[in-house]
């Protein structure tokens, strides 16, 4: 489907849309993950409203753009976005994590517009690399983003998938890393240091761009570079605060994996409106 | 004697032969296609043919993204690195996703030989059976071999398929192999002797040596781990005096307690298991481990002579 490109404004808009879903459908839940939905929001919205290529009438379509949420644990993100763009109707969200939901605590199949399930961290760069391969061999030009979360980089799976994208010079895939800093035991530098990022994917021989993962602009910017760069593949690593959007969320560990309480989230969309 | 073949060496003929009917088949490996004999078909078609290095754990899941863009994976390393080293590749990527991914492990079992403990793999059919929507067969020889791999071919879905790595004696005058069917490779109401993979000879030496005490052993080769050809289990169960069950793999969670699980629900009778006792595995000579381990057609032998009555 060839979407109508939004504007700055417009996206920032979808994003706070997409923020109050998050908060709504994890109040009604009861439990899930807001920390890390709310950090990749303006990551997400931005590449399924003016990059990603697909058609949510035909969601199988063969020359349709990848995505993958790799960290799982993020799926209510990806829902909200999912039904914003057409997937299915917005009032499924309410039905997340419940029995029988198409919308499984982490992301299944079932889920129109999910190519792949995840949940257990550390797969999705492969799946995606998978992706990027098969396009190859068929001489298709579409694009794979794989979403990773900084925590999960730490599964030795991640870095095996990163020599071998970098190996098979995967440059239709573009990796997007949400370092919000956080993990569910603390602070990532913490709990096992990851720094210096950028100095390891680009050891691992890929492209690195470093961006405010808030700024539209510099996201925009980042997956238009990514396209364009040849014979290897592109991190995107954006910078971003946990809890993003809600002030009393915000760089808080633990709404990694807590949902809002009722009042809390009256709280969260009254900030959110 | 019967003629002798690897089941890899076969694996990788007829990788070749369905890699040129069907362009959409795509095969990986982790830096042992020499030993998984995915070689022959990196020769043939290099440009659907990918090589992953020391990396299984990227190659499973990496097979699950190829899958999802349709296309028929197969997959090759040794038995112990792809079922224990990359099993939550397969249960998350593979088996939930429901892809069409089929794993084809080689040297599987004891005869491994003289590796030793960490390249015998004797629990790999537990872990695969443990897994929704993941499709077994263990092959008995290297004809199977070949029929089992175009079987899984053909059908849509996660499939493991494990070969061993010594040159295998084929059984000679059985039916075709039909996935899902066990076959009967030798007629008789005394007892039946139930078993897959490398032990289908060992057991028809013992069926033969019976025959010539007067005792008529049913033999079946259950070359389909999952589904379980559950109507033969019980057939035999009814007509029979006991089962004996034969598996070169740990007697817990593998074709033992297939059996048992039919059996003990729907028709109680006595199951002896012809396995390796929860033990690992050790180095020597694949002959001189069959009989350390109890795996011989003697043992099997004397098992029936012991519990018949």
């Amino acid at each position: 489907m060839e979407n109508n490109e939004l504007s700055i404004k417009e996206l920032e808009l979808k994003a706070k849309e997409a923020r109050r879903l998050i908060i709504e459908m994890l109040a009604r839940a009861g439990s899930g993950h807001p920390g890390g939905s709310l950090s990749a929001a303006d990551l997400i919205v931005a590449l399924y409203f003016n990059i990603l290529r697909f058609n949510p009438k035909d969601p199988q379509w063969t020359d349709r753009d990848r995505f993958h949420m790799s960290k799982g644990h993020c799926c209510p993100l990806w829902y909200a976005v999912l039904a914003l763009t057409g997937y299915f109707p917005k009032e499924e969200l309410m039905t997340l994590r419940r029995l029988g939901s198409s919308l499984q605590g982490h992301p299944a199949r079932s889920t129109a517009g999910v190519e792949s399930a995840s949940g257990s961290l550390g797969q999705g760069l492969s799946i995606g690399l998978g992706m990027s391969l098969a396009a190859k061999i068929d001489k298709k030009d579409y694009r794979v983003y794989v979403l990773l979360g900084d925590g999960e980089i730490q599964e030795g799976n991640i870095w095996e998938a990163a020599m071998a994208c970098s190996h098979f010079s995967c440059d239709n895939l573009c990796a997007i890393l949400d370092s919000n800093g956080c993990q569910i035991d603390g602070r990532c530098e913490d709990i096992m240091g990851l720094e210096p990022l950028a100095a390891k994917w680009q050891a691992f021989g890929w492209h690195v761009i470093e961006i405010n993962g808030h700024d539209m602009r510099q996201i925009l910017s980042a997956y238009e570079q990514a396209k364009t760069i040849k014979s290897k593949p592109t991190i995107i690593i954006a910078r971003t605060v946990k809890g993003k959007g809600v002030s009393f969320m915000e760089g808080v560990i633990d709404f990694h994996g807590r949902a809002p309480t009722k009042e809390e989230a009256e709280k969260a969309l009254k900030e959110l409106s | 004697m019967a003629e002798q073949l690897y089941q890899r060496d076969v694996y990788g003929q007829t990788l070749v032969r369905l890699g040129a009917q069907d362009k959409n088949i795509v095969v990986l490996d982790a830096d042992l296609s020499g030993s998984t004999r995915t070689n022959l078909f990196a020769k043939q078609f290099p440009d659907r043919f990918f090589n992953f290095g020391v990396a299984e754990q990227n190659m499973m899941a990496t097979a699950a993204g190829l899958a999802s863009c349709g296309k028929t994976v197969f997959l090759s390393t040794f038995a112990v690195f792809a079922a224990g080293r990359a099993w939550d590749q397969i249960r998350i990527s593979i088996g939930y996703n429901n892809f069409n991914v089929k794993v084809v492990a080689t040297h599987a079992g004891i005869t491994v030989g003289p590796d030793g403990a960490s390249h015998q793999a004797l629990e790999d059919i537990a872990l695969m059976r443990v897994l929704p929507n993941m499709n077994i067969i263990v092959p008995c020889d290297a004809p199977q071999t070949a029929e089992a791999v175009a079987a899984a071919a053909s059908m849509p879905g996660p499939f493991y398929i494990r070969l061993g790595r010594s040159k295998v004696p084929t059984i000679e005058n059985k039916d075709e192999f039909k996935f899902g069917k066990s076959q009967v490779i030798s007629e008789g109401n005394d007892v039946t002797i139930i078993a897959c993979g490398i032990m289908v000879y060992e057991a028809l030496s013992a069926v033969k040596s019976l025959a010539q005490k007067g005792i008529k052993a049913r033999l079946i080769n259950m070359h389909t781990i999952w589904p379980l050809d559950n109507e033969a289990i019980l057939k035999a169960a009814k007509e029979t005096s006991f089962i004996v069950v034969c598996e070169e793999h740990n007697v817990i969670g593998g074709l033992a307690s297939s059996v048992d699980e039919v059996v003990s629900e729907n028709f109680p009778k006595k199951v002896i298991h012809l396995g390796i006792r929860n033990r690992f595995g050790q180095s020597g000579e694949p002959a001189d481990l069959l009989k350390e381990y109890g795996l011989t057609s003697l043992d099997i032998e004397k098992a029936v002579l012991s519990n018949i009555s």
